[in-house]
């Protein structure tokens, strides 16, 4: 018991930061729109770290899933569609469909082939929305409206834009949570570690990674169908292959053993990115080595930096520990 | 007689020009334990890997409760009743003790593609979980990572989680290995007990273990069935003693 409410201790400080943001009215709209960006991120990242954390897939075509939500947004708008009712559940279903049928192919491969194949369909996906011609092709697609909800223009303002989506990014992480608790996430935990002791007792892993990777596509979807609400314009380049880099890059960042860690990761990225491209024109050269550093360092990536740092303060030369331990 | 549990009938499997498994027949009957035992690279494990699902078999076929499962995959036969432990162990080990067996009992208890309710505080799972490290004495250690487990525990979780698929037919692939003198003793009367419910095929190098709970052996030597017979038959078979026991051994 208590160790499931420390678990839940961290998640809950952020949830409480974010959701202080708006009303202690810290740098006006600007910040605001940039915490917005970064929790549709998260949306997504969430989403990724159940795959790759959770059911050890390592998928490098997540930014499809999202690419394929923000598109049913666009061709829902250019029909004159712009009911969330109708928008949202259309973008999860596409990409849910995307993600059953391209992981029914993908799941029959694993490790390396499995990266390359999700890679090679977010490709199929990238090249085909830059043909969609009336939907401004390689150009992209700027948005008439935000999606309404049930008529009213809740996501005009940005405000209750941001609170919608701090609360989509709760309800995700504490969906995903419960997941991976469950009897469904034991078996996809189990496989993830050891595949052949999985099977011998009895499960297939492969049904259980596929409804996994459809859940999480069908969340990329929702990222994507929220971001698109956010810049008010869609466009091949968020199905490119390296945003589902930059996904990965900052669910590692964040922390694979825990869900949040995809949380922080996103935002940690989002502002970083902002800051350095203040600073400097080659800041995405610092990149790379930020995640060299972080994954020697910091095994366990930002949520476990707590962790992390209470094991540096312990930490002693082993001989004298060794010699302690005999006296 | 009655019905076979297990029949396997001319299982051939070659590794290139080797021979690993050759036309081997054999039976084990509903609460008998067969043991197989033979020298080291004899075909034992890869006989198992047969029975199991693991390896397909170049020729012949594995029957089980009258069934032909000689086409289904590991999983499909662990459902129907047939568990095993795996000579290297092989468990999760990121999981605690615990949850290594539950995962086990969860595969037998209904659906898993129930996706809210925490697994973890399952108490009739947890409950039977349990039960089966009680069994093996492994109870004492149930909430400690699996990983931290020293090699001869990992030997009683092994044995845990093929006992907590309460299945008809165990294949324990050296069970005994490993164990230190007074886990042994406690193993050997747990797999006597188990011999009440279960059919079970034993591979084991511990010649007193094998004499001692086995109804019938087979001798496997280069992949054939140099003898089957009853502990007093093989002790005599002149065939046996040359190609494997030593004398000292039957003294
Ligand atoms: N994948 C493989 N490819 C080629 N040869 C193999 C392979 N697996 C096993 N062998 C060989 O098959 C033979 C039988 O191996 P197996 O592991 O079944 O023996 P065993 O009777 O279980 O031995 P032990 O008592 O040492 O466990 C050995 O000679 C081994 O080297
Ligand atoms: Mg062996």
């Amino acid at each position: 018991m208590r160790a499931a409410l420390t678990r839940l201790a961290a998640p809950a400080l952020l949830f409480l930061l974010l959701l202080a943001v708006p009303f202690l009215g810290i740098g006006g709209g600007f910040v605001l729109d940039l915490l917005t960006r970064a929790m549709i991120l998260g949306i997504a990242a969430v989403s990724l770290s159940l795959l790759v954390g959770g059911a050890g897939l390592v998928s490098l075509g997540h930014a499809a899933m999202m690419g394929i939500g923000a598109y049913a947004v666009a061709a829902l708008d250019a029909a004159g569609i712009t009911e969330g009712m109708i928008v949202f559940p259309t973008a999860l279903a596409a990409a849910a469909l995307f993600a059953l049928v391209t992981g029914a192919v993908s799941l029959r491969t694993s490790g390396v082939h499995f990266i390359m194949i999700t890679l090679a369909f977010g490709q199929m996906a990238f090249f085909t929305a830059s043909s969609f011609s009336s939907l401004g092709g390689d150009d992209g697609y700027t948005l008439y409206a935000r999606t309404e909800i049930l008529g009213s223009p809740l996501l005009q303002d940005r405000r209750s834009f941001y609170l919608v989506c701090l609360a989509l990014l709760a309800l995700v992480w504490g969906g995903c949570t419960a997941i991976l608790g469950s009897r469904f996430g034991r078996v996809l935990r189990a496989a993830r570690e050891n595949e052949r002791r999985v099977r011998a007792v009895g499960f297939s892993p492969v049904p259980y990674r596929l409804v996994a990777y459809v859940m999480a596509g069908a969340v990329g979807g929702l990222a994507g169908a929220l971001l698109a609400n956010a810049s008010e314009f869609v466009s091949p380049a968020s199905l490119s292959w390296t945003r589902s880099g930059e996904l990965l890059f900052l669910v590692i960042l964040g922390g694979l053993g825990r869900l949040h860690g995809a949380i922080l990761g996103a935002l940690a990225f989002v502002l970083l990115e902002e800051w350095l491209s203040h600073l400097f024109v080659y800041w995405r050269l610092v990149f790379g080595p930020l995640l060299v550093l972080a994954v020697l360092f910091l095994h366990d990536g930002i949520a476990g930096l707590p962790g992390s740092l209470r094991a540096w303060s312990r930490w002693r030369p082993t001989f004298s520990k060794r010699r302690s331990a005999d006296a | 007689m009655p019905e076979p549990l297990l029949e396997l009938r001319g299982l051939c499997k070659n590794y290139g020009a080797l021979a690993v498994t050759d036309d081997v027949s054999l039976t084990v009957l509903p609460q008998e334990i067969h043991a197989i035992i033979g020298p080291n690279g004899a075909g034992k494990t890869t006989l198992i890997h047969q029975i199991s699902g693991t390896l397909r078999p170049d020729r012949g076929s594995v029957l089980f409760a009258g069934r032909d499962v000689t086409a289904l995959p590991v999983e499909r036969r662990a459902r129907l009743g047939l568990a095993r432990s795996f000579q290297i162990t092989s468990i999760v080990p990121g999981f605690s003790v615990l949850e290594n067996v539950a995962l086990a009992v969860q595969a037998r208890s209904g659906s898993s593609f129930r996706f809210l309710r925490p697994a973890g505080s399952e108490a009739a799972i947890n409950r039977d979980a349990l039960a089966a490290l009680e069994a093996v004495g492994l109870a004492g250690a149930a909430g400690r990572m699996a990983n931290a487990l020293s090699h001869g525990e990992k030997r009683q979780l092994e044995l845990a989680i093929a006992i907590a698929m309460r299945p008809r037919l165990l294949l324990l692939d050296e069970p005994l290995a490993g164990a230190g003198p007074e886990e042994t003793a406690r193993l050997i009367g747990l797999l006597r007990d188990l011999r009440q419910r279960y059919g079970i095929l034993l591979v084991e190098h511990d010649m007193q273990a094998v004499f001692s709970l086995a109804d019938r052996i087979s001798v496997l030597v280069y992949g054939r069935v140099a003898a089957t017979g009853t502990a007093a038959e093989i002790r005599a078979d002149p065939e046996v003693r040359r190609a494997y026991l030593g004398e000292d051994e039957l003294a």
